[in-house]
């Protein structure tokens, strides 16, 4: 009786569109606060499980397979696309401007500070991300997660920290690959197909790309990694029931992936930027 | 301290032991959101009775039985499992305590990316209980137990029937000899033939090794050919007020005498007043304001 007489109290205060609006975004901020905080206490879980048992290898190593393995030859061709694209794209403006032989320092850098370690995570969120949410959801609305934690098997500990493990562990490698194919894509795009000097372009690579832009794109992707297993494996675990609610995870633990990869790469681009100041005032490099 | 009262003492905890109920519900409350699924729910288990709950759809059936293994936190009340508050367990005590239980799910929830072999020797893998040539024996012992061949353990669970797939469930839950079996509608689904298979599996494994069993089943020959007492329970928003959400507590003899409108609509499977009951609340819900209606024209 009283919030019927509250809702006609501020119906009357408000017109009903605006207070519907209200109401409605309200009710999507305090969702979207208890799913962040739902999501800390998940991740404060695994890290407990983590350090608290060590998965078994029958657990890690189908994971490490399928997060490491299977997903090198998407990332190394989608890599090496990238490294052609960077360079058809940059060419045209470098050479009005007679820079074109500096292309190499632009599509290097490009690549290990920032492409590679992004593109090898969108391409996990893609590939394995949904692919996660999809297993646990489907495990979750079969209650195979219930006969699971039935049977002794803290879900956490058997599903989510293996894959946890596989995706920080195997990020950097992937990051690494898609580097290296960009490189190779970068180069032979500018000197086999744009006729740019060999030398020149090697030489203002190596003069312009140091160790620490190759330690900040290896470094964020860890973050990178992490995010995706959490984000994935959260969101199949809280999956609703039916074909729909299945596909709904799977869309949804890819999109809040790359949202965030991208957020935490803004982040982490003003932190390093703001420690290499710190460390190298003069600008110098780490090699 | 002499030998004879060492003896007498150890004789005295057994007794209490084998006295003390293996599972008892205390003044259990379950909500979800603002709905009450199960209220003030009192129930004890002894050791080695086998216990049939039966009830309507949605009622709280599957909900009590999550309760009991700890896969569902009640609102209120109180959960024992010989005599321990088993969700005022820490994480470790709790699945060292989920080897004494042995849960058969209503679709038996096989592990998909193992085989059958794999499924029903993960408790054993779990726990450390056995590893090579005694696992491989002990997986064929428990698979010829419920009448499965030896040949089925390298197969997916998508290959068998549900029947298979329901005995291979069985299989699992019990290859850790567990004190408490827990069956959700274990005949759901299959022929008559194959329901009176799992009927026999359920009394075999009562009768072999003692096991107290908690059976959720609207079957109702089920109910009555493995049951030592039958529990009904009523869904809470249609009872009166006041009134108990256990119904009927008792032998299953005593099924079709009971006075209770409810318990014998529910036995001799007649719907009565229920569908006109369930399209009066239908058509009383009626909302034909123009946002309901605009949303199955657009």
């Amino acid at each position: 009786m009283s919030s019927v007489t509250q809702a006609e109290t501020q119906s009357s205060v408000l017109p009903e569109p605006v207070y519907r609006w209200i109401s409605d975004w309200g009710e999507m901020v305090v969702d979207a606060l208890m799913t962040l905080g739902d999501m800390a206490i998940f991740s404060w879980r695994m890290f407990v499980w983590m350090f608290k048992a060590w998965p078994r290898k029958g657990t890690i190593l189908p994971n490490f397979y399928h997060v490491g393995v299977l997903s090198l030859p998407v990332v190394a061709l989608t890599g090496t696309f990238i490294g052609m694209v960077l360079a058809v794209q940059s060419f045209v403006q470098f050479q009005n401007i007679g820079l074109e032989s500096r292309l190499g320092a632009v599509i290097n850098m490009s690549l290990v500070r920032e492409l590679g370690p992004v593109l090898a995570a969108t391409m996990l969120a893609g590939r394995v991300g949904s692919a996660m949410a999809a297993v646990l959801g489907t495990m979750r609305v079969t209650e195979q997660i219930d006969a699971l934690t039935s049977m002794g098997a803290n879900p956490i500990h058997y599903l989510v920290v293996p894959r946890f493990l596989a995706c920080i562990l195997l990020i950097p490698a992937l990051t690494i690959m898609a580097d290296f194919m960009g490189i190779v894509g970068g180069y032979f795009y500018s000197v086999v197909m744009l006729q740019i000097d060999h030398y020149q372009y090697l030489n203002n690579s190596r003069q312009f790309v140091g160790g620490w832009d190759f330690f900040m794109g290896i470094f964020k992707s860890f973050f990178f990694g992490g995010t995706i297993a959490i984000v994935s494996c959260y969101r199949g675990f809280h999956c609703q029931a039916g074909a729909e609610g299945v596909g709904r995870a799977a869309t949804a633990a890819f999109v809040f992936s790359f949202v965030l990869i991208l957020g935490i790469d803004l982040i982490l681009n003003i932190f390093l930027d703001a420690v290499y100041a710190a460390i190298w005032p003069q600008g110098a490099k780490l090699f | 301290m002499t030998d004879s009262s060492t003896n007498v003492d150890l004789d005295a905890l057994a007794a209490d032991q084998a006295s003390t109920p293996l599972v008892e519900l205390r003044s259990m409350t379950l909500q979800f959101a603002k709905q009450t699924i199960l209220n003030n729910i009192n129930l004890t288990i002894p050791r080695g009775q086998t216990v049939v709950v039966i009830g309507e759809s949605g009622c709280g059936k599957t909900m009590l039985l999550k309760s009991i293994v700890g896969l569902i936190k009640p609102t209120s009340g109180q959960v024992l499992f010989a005599g321990q508050n088993i969700h005022q367990m820490g994480d470790v005590e709790m699945t060292r305590l989920r080897r004494k239980f042995g849960f058969v799910f209503q679709n038996a929830a096989l592990f998909d990316s193992m085989t059958i072999g794999q499924n029903v020797a993960f408790p054993l893998v779990q726990h450390n209980i056995a590893s090579g040539r005694r696992l491989s024996r002990i997986i064929s012992e428990r698979l010829a137990e419920v009448g499965l061949p030896d040949n089925v353990s390298h197969k997916r669970p998508a290959e068998l029937s549900g029947g298979m797939r329901k005995r291979v469930g069985l299989a699992r839950a019990l290859v850790l000899n567990p004190e408490l079996m827990l069956y959700d509608e274990p005949t759901t689904g299959l022929d008559p033939i194959m329901s009176d298979v799992i009927n026999e599996l359920m009394m075999r494994t009562r009768a072999g090794a003692g096991v107290t069993s908690l059976i959720i089943t609207h079957d109702m020959r089920t109910a009555k050919k493995v049951a030592d007492r039958v529990v009904m329970l009523y869904p809470f928003a249609r009872l009166k007020p006041g009134e108990s959400q256990i119904i009927y507590d008792g032998a299953p003899e005593g099924l079709e005498s009971c006075a209770d409108k409810r318990v014998k609509q529910f036995v001799n499977g007649e719907a009565g007043e229920r569908l006109m009951e369930l399209r009066k609340s239908a058509f009383d819900g009626f909302d034909e304001t123009p946002a309901v209606a605009d949303k199955y024209s657009r």
